[in-house]
């Protein structure tokens, strides 16, 4: 089992979600992760992007399965990709006198940005891939964390592979 | 520019479609499109219930290859849809399914007759839509038309609310589709067709294994061709019976759970499996493990890129339309005289089959039961002697249509009329109308059992109101006999609920104004079946059989060749 991501294009239309999640519901795949937004750019299409999970005869049906449904119009699979991908946490976090300076130190290593102050918390956000992610939340754990809002992975292909090259990703039409 | 109402342009596209016949069951929410459909010239067929339609369009679109259209109003006529839709969707049976809705501004307000429609048969088709705006629904008709019929076959459904129905608006058909997240590959790869007869020319024992897909295709001339040309032996899946001449040597039948010894033995000793249109459904490989196990290469040709590697590993996939596959595949075998060569060797593997078939052919025993009961295989070679095989045969679901898909020997494809993916019981009467009326000049049989004939009776009398000539076989041994099988054989002798009051077929019948005739003894059976097909109209033949006589052989659910039952 391993995760992998992929980005959907399908077409900006009502149902298309549902389409997608229910074939993975339908067919007992897992969805990790999931992102949906219109394309800034051609507001007929939007873009989804997932993370599921499975062996790669698992995931070679999920691209097949994706890739039957009428309104998928592209499918671009990170397999074997390398890729940057981001995820944004928001973290509301008790602070005193006592933990400020801590707070401070950890938030300003992770390059976070406090984005909003009360009384007796604080919120920051962060975006970063999921280890930063993960690692953020872990030191600031033991402050006392109030509330916590994570969003779902969204992905790039690196313009330059490691394994020499220019490489666009691979796309199944 | 002149006006339409929704509905009138419903109508039109359809004609524009050069749809003729339209199953279905007028309702509230569709009954603006029923209004403008009584002022056209396509036949409608007012059927029983809305499942019959869709079984009905469904023999409709297998006899002519051309999309079965369905017409019914929202919630509970679109619901009782559902079983029609889910069978299509797994037998790749084009449908275009036009359901009446609520108006726009009630959706979602639990109206009457409201229901989820789209929701509920996204699962269950190829595609769906929800008309919001008259000016959609040309475009829609057309895409759907397209979806249902170019790929992989399949349903369509639309969903249509009760104003966009009787909204206005001016009427162009499209000429042409743009769908960009639509475009199945027709054409074959060239180098891996090549790679294909590289494999089969290196192969000691090659199996072409046929399905469904070759039918859909139009592809039995050149499946034919190019088998008789190589001098390959041939199974075929449920829904591939009638690819490929049964009369021929070369062909061994159907394989899988009730396929013959021999044709599995071949199945067990194949280097080389060349799947044509079929999906390696479980009912054909038993235990995944111990399927072909001696395949050095597996090559699988067909429309859907999903079907391959979904449940076999294949060596060379050939994604595209079977027909143009096979006739690519066609030439290059004519181009190659070293295939020729091939010839002994394989007519030596072809032998070695036949030697099977003589070892442990199927049934050996064919005229009674010996207890004075009439045995289920001799009603069904009675059948064959009575129509010299020249019929369309619509089958239900159980021991019959195993019976049938081992016993009678299709000539033609499109012959056989059955529900394989989904295993429908309901679908042979319902499907057998729409036969009739998809070819009325062919004769049209119905085989079904005392359990199956139950679930869409009622079609009896949609039969009877357009007199249809169709004769009706039920195998009535009382009992769920499938079911009664496997509890016999893995439940040891539980019959948990599989014995079955029935009706007097015979009476029942009367009572719907068709004729009927019962058979008890081996004596009566030629005759009587003679007397009953000779009977114009629909007609009723209830067939006693003893619950006892069993399908084989058998392999059991999940399991191997090894594990086969011969009693």
């Amino acid at each position: 089992m391993r995760s992998h991501t992929i980005s959907v294009l399908v077409e900006n239309e009502f149902g298309v979600l549902a389409r997608v999640a229910g074939l993975f519901s339908g067919r007992g795949y897992n969805i990790e992760s999931l992102t949906v937004n219109e394309d800034p750019i051609d507001p007929t299409v939007s873009r989804i992007v997932l993370v599921t999970s499975g062996d790669d005869q698992v995931l070679e049906q999920v691209n097949k399965q994706l890739n039957k449904l009428v309104s998928v119009i592209k499918i671009i699979d990170f397999k074997d990709v390398d890729t940057i991908d981001r995820e944004l946490v928001m973290v509301r976090v008790a602070v005193d006198d006592r933990t400020r300076s801590e707070f401070d130190s950890i938030v300003s290593a992770f390059r976070g940005r406090v984005v909003d102050i009360g009384p007796r918390s604080i919120t920051v956000e962060l975006t970063g891939d999921s280890e930063k992610i993960k690692g953020f939340i872990n030191l600031l754990r033991p402050l006392g964390i109030k509330e916590i809002v994570r969003s779902g992975k969204i992905a790039m292909a690196r313009s330059v592979q490691l394994n020499g090259g220019v490489r666009r990703s691979k796309e199944i039409a | 520019m002149k006006k339409l109402t929704g509905a009138q342009i419903v109508i039109e596209s359809l004609i524009a479609e050069g749809v003729d016949t339209i199953f279905g069951y007028p309702g509230g929410a569709i009954l603006p499109t029923y209004d403008a459909l009584l002022d056209s010239k396509i036949r409608h067929v007012l059927v029983r219930h809305e499942q019959g339609a869709t079984h009905m369009a469904e023999g409709y679109a297998r006899v002519t290859g051309r999309p079965g259209v369905v017409l019914v109003t929202s919630g509970p006529g679109a619901t009782n849809t559902v079983t029609g839709l889910a069978d299509a969707y797994m037998d790749s049976v084009p449908l275009v399914v036009i359901t009446g809705q609520v108006p726009t501004t009630m959706i979602g307000n639990d109206a009457f007759q409201e229901a989820d429609v789209v929701g509920i048969t996204r699962p269950c088709t190829k595609h769906n839509y929800l008309v919001k705006d008259v000016k959609d629904i040309a475009r829609i008709i057309k895409e759907a038309f397209f979806i249902a019929a170019n790929g992989r076959p399949g349903p369509v459904l639309i969903d249509l609310p009760k104003d966009v129905q009787q909204a206005q608006h001016t009427f162009k058909y499209p000429d042409h589709v743009e769908i960009r997240g639509y475009k199945p590959t027709i054409k074959g790869n060239p180098r891996q067709i090549e790679r294909a007869v590289d494999a089969i020319e290196q192969s000691e024992k090659p199996l072409f294994y046929v399905g469904g897909g070759v039918q859909w295709s139009g592809a039995s001339p050149e499946l034919t061709q190019l088998v008789r040309g190589l001098g390959i032996p041939v199974c075929e899946t449920l829904m591939g019976l009638g690819s490929f001449p049964a009369s021929d040597p070369l062909c061994l039948g159907m394989l899988g759970m009730h396929g013959s010894y021999a044709t599995n033995t071949a199945v067990c000793n194949t280097d080389c499996l060349i799947a044509v249109g079929a999906r390696f459904d479980d009912r054909v490989t038993g235990r995944i493990a111990d399927f072909a196990p001696k395949a050095k290469s597996i090559i699988h040709l067909d429309i859907d890129p999903s079907s391959i590697s979904k449940n076999v590993p294949v060596d060379i996939p050939i994604v595209g339309d079977i027909k143009p596959v096979l006739a690519d595949m066609l030439e290059v075998v004519r181009s190659r005289e070293s295939l020729g060569k091939r010839r002994e060797t394989w007519s030596k593997w072809h032998q070695e089959i036949l030697k099977w078939q003589k070892e442990k052919p199927l049934y050996e025993r064919r005229n009674g039961d010996g207890n004075g009961h009439i045995s289920a295989v001799s009603v069904i070679e009675e059948l064959h002697n009575l129509t010299k095989g020249d019929c369309i045969v619509a089958t239900d679901v159980g021991q019959h249509q195993m019976w049938v898909a081992q016993l009678f020997p299709f000539e033609r494809p499109r012959s056989l009329l059955t529900s394989g993916g989904l295993g429908t019981m309901g679908y042979g009467l319902p499907a057998g109308i729409g036969a009739k009326f998809a070819a009325p000049e062919r004769r049209v049989v119905v085989v079904s059992g005392d359990g199956s004939i139950q679930m869409n009776i009622q079609e009896l009398a949609t039969a009877v109101q357009y007199n249809i000539d169709l004769k009706v076989v039920i195998m009535n041994n009382h009992f769920l006999g499938m079911v009664r099988q496997w509890q016999e054989k893995f439940y040891q002798e539980r019959y948990s609920y599989s014995a079955m009051s029935v009706p007097d077929f015979v009476t029942l019948a009367k009572a719907y104004n068709a004729k009927g005739f019962r058979i008890e003894k081996p004596s009566e059976l030629a005759a009587t079946m003679k007397q009953a097909f000779a009977t114009p109209g629909p007609v009723l033949i209830d067939v006693i059989i003893p619950k006892e006589e069993a399908v084989m052989p058998m392999i059991p659910p999940g399991g191997s060749m090894s594990e086969m039952l011969f009693a």
